[in-house]
């Protein structure tokens, strides 16, 4: 036999292989630690910032950053670093939930037509066309405006413009595995259509998917600020970036550049963090990464 | 002409250096062909590579000297290796699909060649190009000079490659797995053309394969390699009838050959006497005017235009052809992935041609007939653990859980030898030979009555072959399956199989017990294919 010796030690389980791949790559351990921060401070922050978000102050109205007021005060004299923090959790609710909406619907959207293909494929194709041939901004846009101005309305814009994204992608990578051999495999042990598509056929195509996922929360987050920032969505005085950056903008040419710059700093962190994410995300679940 | 001393190649990998070539030294004489055997992973493709300095990222000579004609080809500046490449030494790689440019027309591809070692001008390019189409016998050169890749045959296309090899006459030329994939009577019709150019133009050649036979039948002097050494060279008559080293003898017993029993691939120590298996009068399976029509592009396809055959239970079956016969179609439409056109299939007493190919996952019938893939790699979930993929059968169709369904995986491992702790790796983590094991144990695990098995060995080395078929024949007599092979090579299935169906462009040709078929054929077509086969020197006596 030439087959190659037996190890007799246990393959390595899921841990061990993401502490590997966090060794293996510095910078996927930089953004995993960022993106903990970022998750540390959307749970937590709320009950950890020493003020109030939402409590004016007057007499401490565009105090400069100090001990006191680490980011400084805003034009009522609300702590821009308690509102910093404290908005993270919306805006990070708002970007997972709008990219779990796309993922989801996209997938069976793209897994449908790679796998059945035929008139059901050209048909939503056509139908993904459609929607990338708008300006997706201007068109998240036009969806808020015409549902009304919620939260809930700026989640289902930005899934909606970012669904062909995942549409196509698992689209392809199901297409080019459904007549692999492990595919007609499964048939012959007894698996539905159905089953083959969801258990065998699908997993296979989430190493892509993760590196979809991740870069496109950033642009979700981004999305979602910059809705608010021209006023659609989210209302003042609720805390959040693309509103306090909005806000703020009008201060920076009289001097106070904390009120725009604070915020804006912690979105281009989150949306750094996720687009560094995503290969650190494919190696982990990616068996082949395994060895 | 070449002497290369103590060459070592090592490549830097993730997990280290790999050492993939460890000092090899070998001289080759002007005119002589040189064949390189071993098997995958042995440093002989690497070899070439290194003689070529087209090493992958990561690889570099480590050690020691290669020269040709004086000139030192580790030391050489890469600009001068560019003059050497094509017209001192050039190469003929295995895919000649991926050897050639899909997008540019054939004769260009060889223009290319010859004006960059300004063989040729602007003016007489084509003509050139033309002739040397003609010297590798492709029939009306004219024409296909102006075809792309993917208008020819894989035959053709290696032709096309050997001419941009040979466009410059250059003096040593590799050959790394020329005839790989080709069909059997295309491999002898290339390996001919490529000896007869040799010996008309005094080249020297270093012939790479994984396949003795072939190189015996084609080479001056064999060299065996292993894990990056050379074990064992000398005459190919010599290396057969008296090899020195136990590689060597292992590879030799491995090679399939005529009215020789299937134990005899096995080296001596291991050679248990073969089960016998039942054949019964009762037809397991009957079928009468199979035939598929695909819609193409420019009208219909016809891949299997009415065959009719039938299966005895207990019988071994050799559906034998060359790549577009139908024989895959024929066995995919037997296992029920895929509708027929036309035509019964009697299964048992039942007609399942009628049970759409969609909805057979749910039928009672599907455990009882079962398939193992051609390719190991490719027919497993790389997701799934070994111990999953043997388990998926179990759970869907035997309706297994827990402790027993545990049980019956280690059980069925232990049948096809496999090793425990194997289980649970991913199919990247496992060998060729264990991706086999792996693939039929899922195959039997349900005990099914009929297993058609796909050209299982095709992707494997020899020695593994062996042990497969050898495992093949145990598995048919402790469990009692009737097995449709199919495969190109008919001494493999002569090896396992009672009685033998020759396919061509859809119709079967010839059938009939394969001892008849091997010895007295009476079919021009099989005669071509028997003749074609390589036929490798006699072996030593056993004592």
């Amino acid at each position: 036999m030439t087959d190659i010796p037996v190890k007799l030690t246990r393959t390595s389980g899921t841990l061990d292989h993401l502490i590997y791949v966090l060794r293996a790559n510095p910078v996927t351990l930089l953004a995993f630690a960022m993106f903990a921060m970022i998750v540390l401070s959307a749970v937590f922050g709320p009950a950890l910032v020493p003020y109030d978000p939402l409590q004016t102050d007057a007499k401490n109205a565009l105090q400069a950053p100090s001990w006191a007021h680490w980011f400084g005060t805003d034009n009522v004299g609300r702590d821009v670093f308690s509102r910093v923090i404290v908005a993270t959790r919306l805006d990070l609710a708002i970007s997972v939930a709008a990219v779990a909406l796309s993922f989801v619907l996209g997938s069976v959207l793209g897994a449908t037509a790679g796998y059945w293909g035929g008139w059901l494929d050209i048909v939503l194709n056509r139908l993904l066309d459609t929607i990338m041939a708008f300006p997706l901004f201007v068109l998240a846009m036009g969806i808020v405006a015409a549902l009304g101005n919620t939260i809930e309305n700026i989640i289902y814009a930005t899934a909606i413009i970012n669904v062909p994204f995942y549409a196509r992608l698992v689209r392809a990578e199901v297409n080019i595995r459904r007549n692999a051999g492990f595919v007609q495999a499964a048939k012959l042990t007894g698996n539905s259509d159905i089953r083959v598509l969801a258990m065998h056929i699908f997993p296979n195509a989430l190493p892509p998917m993760m590196v979809q996922v991740s870069l496109n929360l950033g642009w979700a987050i981004l999305n979602a600020a910059g809705l608010s920032f021209i006023g659609l969505g989210v209302r003042p005085p609720t805390p959040e970036w693309g509103i306090m950056v909005a806000e703020g903008a009008n201060f920076i040419v009289s001097g106070e550049w904390w009120l725009a710059v604070f915020p804006g700093l912690w979105l281009m962190i989150a949306v750094f963090t996720f687009n560094l994410l995503g290969d650190g995300l494919r190696d982990i679940v990616d068996p082949r990464k395994r060895t | 002409m070449l002497s290369v001393k103590n060459l070592a190649v090592s490549f830097q990998t993730r997990r280290g250096t790999v050492e993939a070539v460890r000092g090899i030294s070998f001289d080759l004489a002007k005119g002589e062909i040189l064949g390189i055997v071993g098997e995958s992973g042995s440093g002989k493709s690497v070899t070439s590579y290194a003689l070529m300095r087209i090493l992958d990222a990561g690889g570099r000579i480590k050690a020691g000297e290669a020269t040709y004609s004086g000139i030192d080809l580790r030391r050489v500046a890469e600009r001068d290796m560019g003059d050497i490449r094509g017209r001192e030494i050039s190469m003929i790689f295995q895919n000649p699909r991926a050897a050639l440019n899909p997008i540019r027309k054939v004769g260009h591809q060889i223009e290319d060649v010859l004006r960059r070692h300004a063989r040729a001008t602007r003016h007489d390019a084509r003509a050139k190009a033309i002739k040397a189409l003609e010297d590798v016998r492709i029939n009306d050169a004219e024409a296909r000079y102006d075809a792309y890749p993917f208008e020819l045959s894989g035959g053709m296309c290696q032709r096309v490659v050997c001419a941009i090899a040979l466009a410059c006459d250059p003096r040593l030329l590799i050959a790394d797995e020329p005839t790989t994939g080709l069909d059997i009577t295309t491999q002898q019709a290339v390996m001919e053309l490529v000896r007869d150019l040799i010996r008309a133009r005094n080249m020297s050649s270093i012939l790479i394969t994984h396949d003795l036979g072939l190189a015996a039948q084609y080479c001056d002097r064999i060299m065996v390699m292993k894990d990056g050494l050379i074990v064992e060279q000398g005459d190919p008559a010599r290396i057969f009838s008296d090899p020195q080293h136990s590689y060597t003898r292992k590879l030799v017993d491995a090679t399939p050959r005529m009215g020789e029993g299937i134990r005899s691939l096995l080296p001596p120590e291991e050679r248990k006497a073969e089960l016998p298996h039942q054949v019964h009068d009762r037809p397991l399976l009957e079928v009468s005017n199979l035939t598929k029509t695909f819609k193409g592009m420019a009208g219909p396809v016809h891949a299997v235009r009415g065959i009719s055959f039938s299966i005895r239970q207990g019988q071994s079956v050799g559906l034998v052809g060359e790549s577009g016969c139908g024989k895959s179609t024929t066995s995919e439409i037997l296992v029920r992935l895929m509708d027929a056109t036309s035509g019964d299939i009697i299964f048992d007493g039942q007609d399942i041609a009628g049970i759409p190919a969609q909805g057979f996952a749910r039928n009672p019938r599907r455990a009882e007939i079962q398939m193992v893939f051609q390719d190991a790699t490719d027919s497993l979930n790389p997701r799934h653990t070994a111990r999953q993929a043997i388990g998926e059968p179990l759970r869907r169709l035997g309706a297994l859980r827990a402790a027993p369904l545990a049980a019956r995986i280690e059980e069925l491992a232990t049948l096809v030898g496999l090793p425990l702790p194997l289980l649970d790796r991913f199919p990247h983590q496992l060998s060729g030979g264990q991706k086999a094991r792996v693939g039929i144990a899922r195959a039997v695990a349900l005990e099914p009555k009929f297993l058609i098995l796909d050209e299982p060995t095709a992707a494997l080395d020899v020695s593994i072959q062996a042990v497969v078929l050898n495992l093949l024949v145990d598995l048919r007599a402790k469990l009692g399956m009737t097995y449709l092979f199919v495969s190109h090579d008919l001494h493999v299935v002569a090896l396992l199989c009672d009685h033998v169906i020759v396919m061509r462009a859809g119709e079967i040709v010839e059938q009939g017990p394969v001892t008849r078929v091997m010895t007295d054929p009476q079919n021009a077509y099989t005669k071509a294919l028997l003749a074609a086969a390589p036929k490798p020197p006699a072996r030593r006596q056993l004592a």
